[in-house]
């Protein structure tokens, strides 16, 4: 291996694990909070459903790098000490929060209302309609959304580059700067968020064979 | 009309039930005995469904009184969920399960609900497919089923649960006609089993043939009671002339 390309190799990987790191943490988070929006948006009390509306707009018709400036540059101003990771991370489940809630709405959309007045007129109760009738049926339309979302997110963990965050793409700038080795570097990223990509793409697609509706 | 000694199975008293400002049900008084087939007819938006729903609240009413087996419709809650087990409901768009295997659509609610052993309620989906004539599709998967066969699968789902009346709202009106029969079918043969059922239906053939009594609606209240006879032969009122001239006439 040339001298050179190995010293870019080494800080890649270690952006690499950054990278990793703040897509699995910043998915699971706006996973956790997608749902909790999407409870809001589909529930019967108004102020719920005006709380999920309102969060939904706001911080999907925000640029993410914006926020992650206001975040990042902001909490501490309002004394909320965060590591830079944290921040940024957070920033990034706040903003696919959004994302995942419209997917699971509209999920939940392709369900027709009468499986669930079936579900009623039997005597099951409303969890257990949700949990045995809907949800089941909902998931299957949303995997590819989700996918979609979870692939937007790994590449925008790029942004935080932006600000500071040393993850795979900061790691490529760095040593395009230092080694003098332009292409290389950006080369390997693309090489990576590729590979990150197709997975997340074959993975999706696994899952939906299996959830598929059978006819 | 009453049936002398029998104490109603259904009753409502003096229901009203509005959507917004339009009322589509005055002062309905109506018993449906035990084993008693009553048919609901009447035009397009006279308050069939409604009725039909109103009984194991799909729909709530603004006043009045429904009762099943003496006991008033309790609200929203495990109370209610186990009166709707009792009331069988068969819709006209079928909606089974579409994530689940026709036998699965049977046993879902005996055992999730009624807290049935799930072998025990294999065993009965099986037999109550069987009646229907589907037993060999206990493995397929809804949409794998004509309209049809989806109905008749339908019905045992909602027999599944043992009820003591099965409401069915236009059970034939989505199927094409050569469908029609088989759904009918299994329906003469639940009424001739001694099933108490409230049905709503277009379909006349069946009204004479399988009910006790003939209840016709018109715009939200009830003109005629009576057997089918006395309605087919005599309709007192000029509504339901009206009415009859219209159905029979194709
Ligand atoms: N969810 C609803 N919201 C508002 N109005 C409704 C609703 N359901 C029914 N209605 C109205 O109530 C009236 C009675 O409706 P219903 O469905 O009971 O009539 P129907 O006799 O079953 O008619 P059809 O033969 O067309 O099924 C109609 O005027 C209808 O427009
Ligand atoms: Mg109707």
């Amino acid at each position: 291996m040339p001298e050179g390309i190995r010293e870019v190799l080494g800080p890649l990987g270690h952006g690499l694990v950054l990278t990793l790191a703040m897509t699995g943490l910043a998915f699971a988070g706006a996973l956790v909070l997608g749902v909790l929006l999407a409870v809001c948006r589909i529930s019967p009390v108004p102020p719920l459903r005006v709380l999920g509306t309102g969060y939904v707009t706001v911080f999907r018709n925000v640029p993410l790098l914006v926020l992650l400036v206001l975040f990042v540059f902001g909490l501490p101003d309002v004394g909320l000490l965060f590591s830079l990771f944290a921040t940024v991370t957070l920033t990034m489940a706040l903003y696919w929060a959004a994302f995942v809630c419209e997917v699971l709405r509209a999920g939940i959309r392709t369900v027709p209302f009468g499986q669930a007045e079936a579900a009623r007129a039997l005597g099951l109760t409303a969890g257990q309609s949700i949990r045995h009738i809907i949800l089941p049926q909902a998931l299957r339309s949303m995997v590819q959304p989700l996918a979609g979302v979870f692939i937007g997110l790994a590449l925008s963990t790029s942004l935080a580059a932006a600000v500071g965050v040393a993850e795979m793409t900061g790691q490529a700038q760095f040593t395009t700067l230092k080694y003098d080795q332009p292409l290389t570097g950006f080369a390997a990223t693309t090489v990576v968020y590729v590979l990150i990509t197709l997975t997340s793409g074959l993975v999706a697609g696994r899952i939906e064979k299996r959830v598929a509706i059978h006819r | 009309m009453s049936q002398s000694g029998k104490s109603a199975l259904v009753r409502l008293d003096k229901v009203n039930k509005s959507f917004g400002d339009q009322q589509v049900l005055h002062d309905i008084d109506l018993e449906v005995h035990s084993g008693e087939v009553v048919v609901l007819l009447g035009a397009s938006g006279s308050g069939k469904s409604t009725i039909c729903r109103c009984v194991n609240r799909l729909e709530t009413i603004d006043s009045g009184t429904i009762t099943v087996d003496g006991v008033p419709l309790p609200a929203e809650g495990r109370e209610l969920a186990k009166l709707r087990a009792q009331v069988g409901m068969v819709f006209q768009s079928f909606n089974l399960f579409g994530h689940l295997k026709v036998l699965e659509n049977l046993t879902l609610a005996p055992v999730r609900v009624a807290g049935v052993p799930r072998q025990q309620a294999t065993e009965r989906a099986r037999e109550l497919l069987a009646r229907v004539g589907l037993a060999d599709k206990a493995d397929a998967y809804p949409a794998q089923l004509s309209g049809g066969q989806q109905q008749r699968v339908a019905i045992a789902r909602a027999l599944a649960m043992d009820p003591r009346l099965l409401l069915f709202d236009e059970p034939t009106s989505a199927l094409d006609p050569e469908m029609i029969k088989e759904v009918l079918d299994v329906m003469v043969e639940l009424a001739a089993e001694g099933m108490t059922m409230l049905v709503v239906t277009h379909e006349m053939g069946f009204a004479r043939r399988a009910a006790d009594r003939i209840v016709f609606l018109d715009q939200g209240r009830i003109l005629e009671t009576g057997t089918p006879q006395e309605f087919f032969e005599a309709p007192r009122t000029e509504r339901a002339r009206d009415f009859l001239s219209k159905i029979l006439s194709h």
